[in-house]
């Protein structure tokens, strides 16, 4: 077919629609995802965690997290019956390359997975100068990373820890819960990679949500509760010794 | 982990609020004692501080000209900082910052000193020749009007434009005093007193500021020190500082007696990291001991040359202790884990954006600054313009 003044006439403007996206990046539109039908938040059973840093490995590489900063990371807490007050903590390089074998075979060994508790009253958002940090209408805790000054004060506003400077953008950066993914109908990449299913994407306005039953069943804790704070990362079995 | 002892949570190792954020509640502490002391003269009649009534509105307005720097360094996107004017976030303690520094630097400020030099300005401009003589004709802003009643409406004004800044400068402090005391994430900083605490610290800085720069200037100007105003200063840094050590024992007393879940991290901490900017520099040093000397000159009969040499020494120890106090406060605050299982070591650079160096030329440039204003703007009580008859009427 020979390309003449008319065809390239035709083509341009689609040319330029195509150019657009290309300079916009990965488009993010999920034209079906209505923000005011979810409540997201985690469900974490701490009984199934077996410290394997699948989690943590899966969002590096999902998410770009710079070396030496966690979106999500894991503590192996040592707890003696005589020192509830006292554990022993480690997290080596975030529980990424999972964790050497226990050094003190006494007391109780186990594993708290640990990222951004999507708070329903968050501290960080409370803070922000600019409000480029805020919670949406479906539950997640998010940053415009075009709009955060990097002045830090929700990295200081956090009791958890969840949030950090990002070297690469200046900006702050946390756990999105793979907003990415889920808003086109996948769970997490920590969800999906958990091979025990210690970690799971819950939404709590689905009534149909395994949540709901998890939630009626079992003794359920979220972190530092008088923070109230309203997390929604909920732990199974979360013993007294955690921080 | 190198400089980890215990476990941090791993975003926790790395500080995020470096030594330019010491430095900038150092800056505005500064600023606001320094107004309230200048407020003691023109609103509570306190005449033997006359002399330095003018160089402290100088003193207030060199350091909050600076007082933003450190934050705009520290920023990641600083191009971005205008957007706290533009959109504020109005449950943010840092978002009203923008609004109590230009409220208290146009509204109070430079007004109050515009006022009060007007007449001297228009008297520059009419005798000076040249660039300078420019200059003092654009600081008049096209008001040449100096007649009594005119001075006796600036008088007016420049006392109510005071009384309003007494509660700003309170404002402007207690708001930075506040940005630390409502994380309620972190235990060192939480405290209702923190914005008192910092209040009373700022005016026992400005004040003691204010001295050292009239004590120094004067000597270098070959002049006699006005020893009832020095006595004055001196006395009122004196009773300010006691109610300043008093809330911080409440604080530091009530946390060990209610012994919450952070006081074991905390006390460790005072302990180790911090004894000696803290127990050492910041209470016995440059607070227990400015207060001995300071009390010292109310109680014994000393000459004034002692008098002078203690006041100089007390002064710089409060200064010392304040700009400690801060350091413990914002790197203080940093260097424990939220967890309550570890710590972490503040590594400053020092030819970096937040290092030393850069520290280092924030503390001088106020001082440069005050010494050009202090050229413009002669602030020497000989040429204390204010008539008498006019003050009298305007009160």
């Amino acid at each position: 077919m020979n390309l003449t003044r008319r065809h390239l006439l035709l083509l341009l403007p689609a040319a330029g629609v195509a150019w657009k996206y290309i300079l916009a990046g990965t488009p993010e539109v999920a034209p079906n995802y209505k923000l005011t039908d979810h409540w997201w938040g985690m469900l974490i059973d701490l009984t199934k965690c077996i410290g394997c840093g699948n989690c943590v490995r899966a969002c590096q590489a999902e998410n770009d997290v710079p070396d030496g900063y966690f979106r999500t990371w894991v503590e192996r807490y040592h707890v003696t019956d005589y020192d509830i007050e006292n554990p022993q903590v480690d997290s080596p390089d975030g529980g990424r390359k999972g964790f050497p074998p226990a050094k003190d075979p006494s007391g109780k060994n186990f594993f708290v997975p640990k990222l951004c508790n999507h708070c329903a009253d968050s501290p960080c958002t409370q803070v922000c100068p600019v409000g480029a940090t805020f919670i949406g209408p479906d539950g997640v805790v998010l940053v415009d990373k075009t709009y955060c000054l990097g002045c830090r004060y929700c990295v200081q506003a956090c009791p958890y820890g969840c949030r950090f400077i990002s070297p690469k953008t200046e900006t702050a950066e946390k756990c999105t819960l793979c907003y990415h993914r889920i808003t086109k109908g996948l769970t997490t990449a920590c969800c999906e990679t958990c091979p025990t299913g210690a970690r799971q994407l819950a939404d709590l306005k689905n009534p149909k949500d395994p949540i709901h039953e998890f939630l009626k069943t079992h003794s359920v804790q979220v972190l530092k509760p008088y923070m109230a704070t309203h997390a929604k990362v909920f732990y199974n079995n979360l013993d007294g010794s955690v921080r | 982990m190198q400089g980890v002892e215990g476990f941090m949570y791993p975003n926790e190792v790395e500080l995020q609020w470096s030594v330019l954020i010491v430095l900038y509640p150092f800056l505005t502490g500064l600023v606001a004692g320094a107004f309230i002391l200048a407020s003691l003269e023109r609103v509570f009649n306190v005449e033997a501080v006359k002399p330095t009534y003018r160089l402290a509105l100088l003193t207030a307005l060199a350091f909050l000209l600076i007082a933003p720097l450190p934050l705009q360094l520290h920023l990641g996107h600083p191009e971005r900082s205008f957007e706290m004017y533009l959109t504020p976030h109005t449950t943010s303690a840092m978002a009203m910052f923008g609004f109590v520094y230009l409220w208290y630097l146009m509204a109070v400020l430079v007004l109050e000193i515009w006022l009060d030099y007007r007449r001297d300005i228009v008297l520059l401009s009419q005798s000076t020749t040249g660039v300078t003589r420019l200059i003092y004709r654009a600081m008049t802003l096209g008001s040449s009007n100096i007649s009594e009643r005119a001075l006796h409406i600036d008088e007016r004004a420049g006392w109510l434009i005071t009384v309003i800044g007494i509660p700003s400068a309170f404002l402007l402090h207690g708001y930075v005093g506040f940005i630390f005391g409502s994380i309620k994430a972190n235990p060192w900083w939480s405290s209702p007193l923190m914005p008192v605490v910092f209040i009373f610290s700022a005016m026992v800085s400005g004040i003691a500021t204010v001295m050292l720069v009239y004590m120094f200037l004067t000597w270098s100007r070959k002049q006699t020190i006005d020893m009832r105003c020095v006595d004055t200063v001196a006395r009122y840094l004196f009773y300010i500082f006691i109610i300043d050590f008093t809330l911080e024992m409440l604080d530091l007393i009530h946390r060990i007696y209610e012994s919450d879940e952070s006081f074991r991290s905390l006390d460790f901490m005072v302990h180790t990291k911090l004894y000696v900017s803290h127990i050492v520099v910041q209470i016995f040093l440059g607070t227990v001991t400015p207060i001995l000397l300071l009390g010292a000159t109310q109680v014994l009969n000393l000459t004034d040359r002692a008098r002078k040499r203690i006041y100089g020494l007390a002064g710089c120890l409060t200064l010392i202790g304040i700009f400690a106090m801060r350091w413990n406060v914002v790197i203080g605050g940093q260097l424990f884990s939220k967890s309550f299982l570890g710590y972490t070591t503040y590594k400053m650079g020092l030819v970096t954006r937040e290092g030393l160096l850069t520290a280092i030329v924030l503390t001088v440039l106020p001082l440069v600054i005050l010494w050009v204003l202090v050229k413009l703007l002669p602030p020497w009580p000989e040429r204390h313009t204010r008539p008498d008859s006019v003050i009298a009427h305007a009160r």
